[in-house]
């Protein structure tokens, strides 16, 4: 048994000492290229590959498995991770398949998506990964051939020493390379080097998404298994009584259980399960607060006007800079609670046996789904397997493992095979929101509209800190104080794409440009003032890099030709999030007397791009999405329910409403960040403040469709 | 519960379900064909479109006892090797995120260039506005029809 690779235990599986042997479990032909090519399937290729590590499986074929660890949720992970892993092989891509990889804890290290956090943390790993299994490789040729190794190159899956002129795929050195012991460090590429990395690779489940192949955790249908819907309370109420009559009298319902404060509807298909929770009779009682909007309008303004907050950052002397002003600028800003919604509800499968348990489904946290059923279950987490399927979207829902919770306790109490399945009401009742917020800014300036004195105070409800202390423009005010205050709610919250940035941004950086205005400065040039004032005499410490940040700015006022067209009325923003900085001008042109949002330009600096299709949709989407929940995002509350059960009342964006979306990046050269988040912050702000530049409207609530400022606007969305 | 025969994908298909089930749930429960996806169920999001008689149809609210005499095409039988000017556009243009949604639009994409051939720009983003995409895929979307136009 050899190592291939030692730095870390935990990131990299021991090779096996000989292969799987040759035995093909199954294979496809390709129906109409003549003559006829062999088509290995995956499965048979895996039966006779070696494993490299963690990542990497090759085929004495060269056919080369490589096993993506994270959920992939649409922000393409399953298609760039291997994109890593194979440059750093030097593979042919057309050799590679994607296996998403089962919850494993010995071998990968956060096996999770959120927090645009999977492709910085797991760069080099990956980049190891390929690096050391071609090491081996080509160590093994040499060998072979008796050369040295330094006369080898490798190029596309093929290792050639040109002398001799040998050359052989990487399949024919897998057995070889298996005796092998891969070094602790491995030279990698420069990235000037790379040939897959930074290129348009398509979407490696292209394929199945388009014929309707099952994917998805929805898809996932088991022999004999038991469908299950959740009827749950409203926030702050509990069960009283439960009149299941009329729901058992539906044909197809086997059974209605109640566990905890849910009651759970069992049958063997869903649309019997739907009609039946349609009659099902549960009485609640109140069990805590029992909230609708109002209550939380008044609490808002009750924590902003009386509550003392908890200081975040304090630097210089805010009293005395207020006090010197010559300017003070002041302003609210609140955002309501957003549903995350994505296309596939939530659902999950779970099958526990006596002291053992399988779930399978779509999760952005498979260990947690497991912890929680370790939990439930009393039983060692190890005793439980977790299968990820491919998530029709998460936004940060997925995080939690309640709708797991649900299908294993339901699994339980059955002794079945179950899968539960959410309807779109329950989605957008079923807790765990983006958190309702409200901002107070305040800002002094001096004689020469200079920001001399910064003030934020962020109340929310279950938000946490509201505020992102450290964040621009901290450091670049000599006098500031960020504080925070939070109520406390049965209306349960959680992370939502880009966590309290997505509302932050747009508050700040509308508030930015009220600032600016009064200060008699043009908007960019007053962010560029304050990141010069920044880099220059920083006040406390900073987190951000200030360079990248006007780079982006910069970048994004060359391409909008922000300020050169005096009828193309604009909107800036920029924010740093996720380690990604992002700025943004909206465009709005007068058609008519009608104000029409034509353009949003953005400019990007997520470091490497590594796959630029898979960047512009993240971008793009980011902010189509960031839009879309400034415009019409709104989830309100009547006695502890929302009020909105689908998309007739939640509105999400259509493809009416989305205008040209004009895409840049800063090449930094800087190892890449995460995209799925840091596009959407920033777009709010830009909206709002070309909305504000166009008709002197300003908008200081979402979503803007029922603000009264924007009533008689007749904003008119249409592509340049 | 009734019997009754559906004519999906070119193949004769007996069900047995309560007369008021949706196709959508007769695909997806009892003939296994999963790609037709449930996300809203009340006509609002487009994920579950299919074809009758080349026509795009929610299949969510449509009760499957009703399409006794009527073609029924679902993504899984628009084209036999996923070749469809369509399903060809949309690789060229790579244009899913997540994907749940994309069969939805791709059907509902397949049944516009039925009724037009050549579409312009507006009349896409007229037919293509009754699918939600939560990823925000639109504008790849659009570029895709707008291309299989082409291909066709
Ligand atoms: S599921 Fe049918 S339109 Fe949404
Ligand atoms: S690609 Fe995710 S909903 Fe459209």
């Amino acid at each position: 048994m050899a190592t291939l690779n030692k730095p870390s235990r935990r990131d990299f599986l021991k090779i096996a000492g000989t292969t799987a042997g040759g035995l093909f479990i199954g294979f496809n032909w390709t129906s109409c290229d003549s003559p006829k090519v062999e088509v290995l399937s995956t499965e048979a290729i895996l039966a006779q590959a070696q494993r490299f590590n963690g990542y990497l499986s090759i085929a004495p074929t060269g056919d080369i498995v490589i096993f993506s660890p994270n959920p992939e949720l649409g922000q393409n992970i399953k298609t760039s991770f291997p994109m890593v892993v194979a440059e750093e092989l030097d593979a042919d891509w057309t050799k590679v398949r994607v296996v998403q990889a089962n919850l494993d804890t010995e071998v990968y290290d956060r096996q999770l998506t959120g927090g645009s956090g999977a492709m910085p943390h797991s760069w080099e790993r990956l980049r190891k990964a390929g690096a050391t299994a071609k090491f081996v490789l080509v160590a093994s040729a040499a060998k072979l051939w008796n050369v040295p190794v330094e006369e080898i190159t490798v190029e596309n899956g093929i290792i050639t020493h040109q002398a001799s002129k040998k050359s052989g795929h990487f399949g024919e050195f897998v057995a070889e390379a298996a005796t092998m012991t891969a070094p602790e460090e491995v030279q990698l590429k420069e990235p000037k080097d790379f040939k897959i990395i930074g290129t348009a690779v398509k979407n490696v489940d292209n394929d199945a998404i388009f014929t309707g192949k099952p994917l998805f955790g929805l898809d996932f249908y088991r022999e004999g298994m038991l469908q299950a819907m959740v009827q749950r309370p409203p926030f702050g109420m509990k069960i009283k009584s439960v009149d299941d009559s009329a729901a058992r009298a539906i044909a197809g319902v086997k059974d209605v259980l109640v566990f905890e404060n849910s009651v759970a509807i069992v049958g063997s298909s869903t649309w019997p399960l739907m009609k039946a929770k349609k009659v099902l009779n549960v009485s609640y009682e109140p069990d805590g607060s029992v909230e609708s909007t109002e209550d939380h309008n008044r609490i808002f303004q009750d924590m902003i006007a009386n509550q003392k907050g908890e200081v975040r950052r304090e630097d210089g002397n805010v009293n005395s800079a207020f006090k010197n002003a010559a300017k003070v600028v002041v302003a609210e800003y609140q955002c309501p609670f957003l549903s995350h919604s994505p296309m596939e509800p939530m659902n999950f499968f779970a099958h526990v046996k006596g002291d053992k348990a399988e779930l399978i489904g779509p999760t952005q946290t498979p260990d947690r789904a497991r912890q929680t059923a370790a939990g439930i279950l009393g039983i060692p987490p190890e005793n439980i397997t977790v299968e990820i399927t491919r998530l029709g979207g998460g936004f940060g829902r997925r995080l939690a493992a309640d709708y797991v919770a649900e299908a294993v306790q339901i699994s339980k109490l059955t002794n079945a095979p179950v899968k539960v399945t959410w309807d779109r009401q329950d989605d957008l009742s079923g807790g765990l929101y983006r958190p309702a917020v409200r901002y107070r800014f305040e800002a002094a300036l001096d004689g020469d509209g200079n920001m001399i004195g910064y003030k934020l105070k962020g109340a929310g409800i279950n938000s946490g800190n509201s505020t992102r202390q450290d964040n621009f423009p901290s450091g670049a005010v000599p006098n500031l104080k960020i504080e925070s205050v939070e109520y406390t709610s049965p209306i349960t919250t959680n992370a939502w794409r880009a966590p309290i940035t997505n509302f932050l941004a747009y508050a700040e950086q509308s508030f930015l440009d009220e600032v600016a205005l009064e200060a008699g400065k043009d908007p960019v040039q007053f962010r560029l003032e304050l990141l010069d004032q920044a880099k220059n005499s920083p006040t406390g410490e900073i987190k951000y890099d200030v360079d990248r940040m006007i780079g982006v700015i910069k970048t994004v006022a060359e391409k909008s030709n922000w300020g050169k067209n005096p009828s193309t009325k604009q909107g800036f923003s920029v924010y740093f999030s996720h380690r990604t900085y992002v700025a943004q001008v909206a465009d709005i042109v007068q058609e008519g007397g009608t104000p029409v949002l034509k353009k949003i330009t953005a400019a990007t600096d997520c470091g490497i791009v590594v796959n630029p299709t898979g960047a512009n949709h993240q971008v793009r989407g980011g902010i189509v999405d960031g839009m879309g929940h400034a415009m019409y995002g709104n989830l309100t509350f009547k006695d502890g329910l929302p009020t909105q059960k689908n998309f007739d009342t939640y509105k999400l964006i259509r493809m009416k409403e989305v205008p040209e979306v004009d895409v840049h990046y800063v090449d930094s050269g800087f190892d890449p960040t995460g995209l799925g988040e840091p596009a959407l912050p920033p777009t709010g702000g830009a909206i709002a403040n070309a909305i504000f530049a166009a008709t002197g409207r300003r908008l200081r609530s979402q979503p803007f469709i029922e603000q009264e400022e924007f009533s008689d606007l007749n904003l008119v969305i249409r592509r340049a | 519960m009734a019997k009754f025969n559906l004519k999906i994908n070119g193949q004769k298909r007996e069900v047995d379900v309560e007369e008021d089930t949706p196709l959508l749930w007769v695909l997806r429960d009892q003939l296994g064909l999963v790609g037709t996806k449930y996300s809203c169920g009340i006509a609002q999001c487009g994920a579950c479109t299919v074809h009758k008689n080349g026509e795009a149809i929610f299949s969510c609210i449509t009760p499957a006892s009703s399409l006794t005499e009527d073609d029924i095409t679902t993504i899984e039988g628009l084209s036999e090797e996923g070749d469809h000017p369509v399903q060809k556009a949309w690789q060229e243009v790579d244009v899913a995120q997540c994907g749940y949604c994309q069969a939805g639009q791709i059907m509902n994409a397949a049944a516009l260039l039925n009724k037009n051939s050549a579409p312009s720009m507006d009349e896409i983003d007229d037919a293509m506005n009754r699918n939600i995409c939560r990823c925000g895929t639109y504008h790849k979307i659009r570029e895709a029809v707008a291309m299989a136009a082409k291909l066709k």
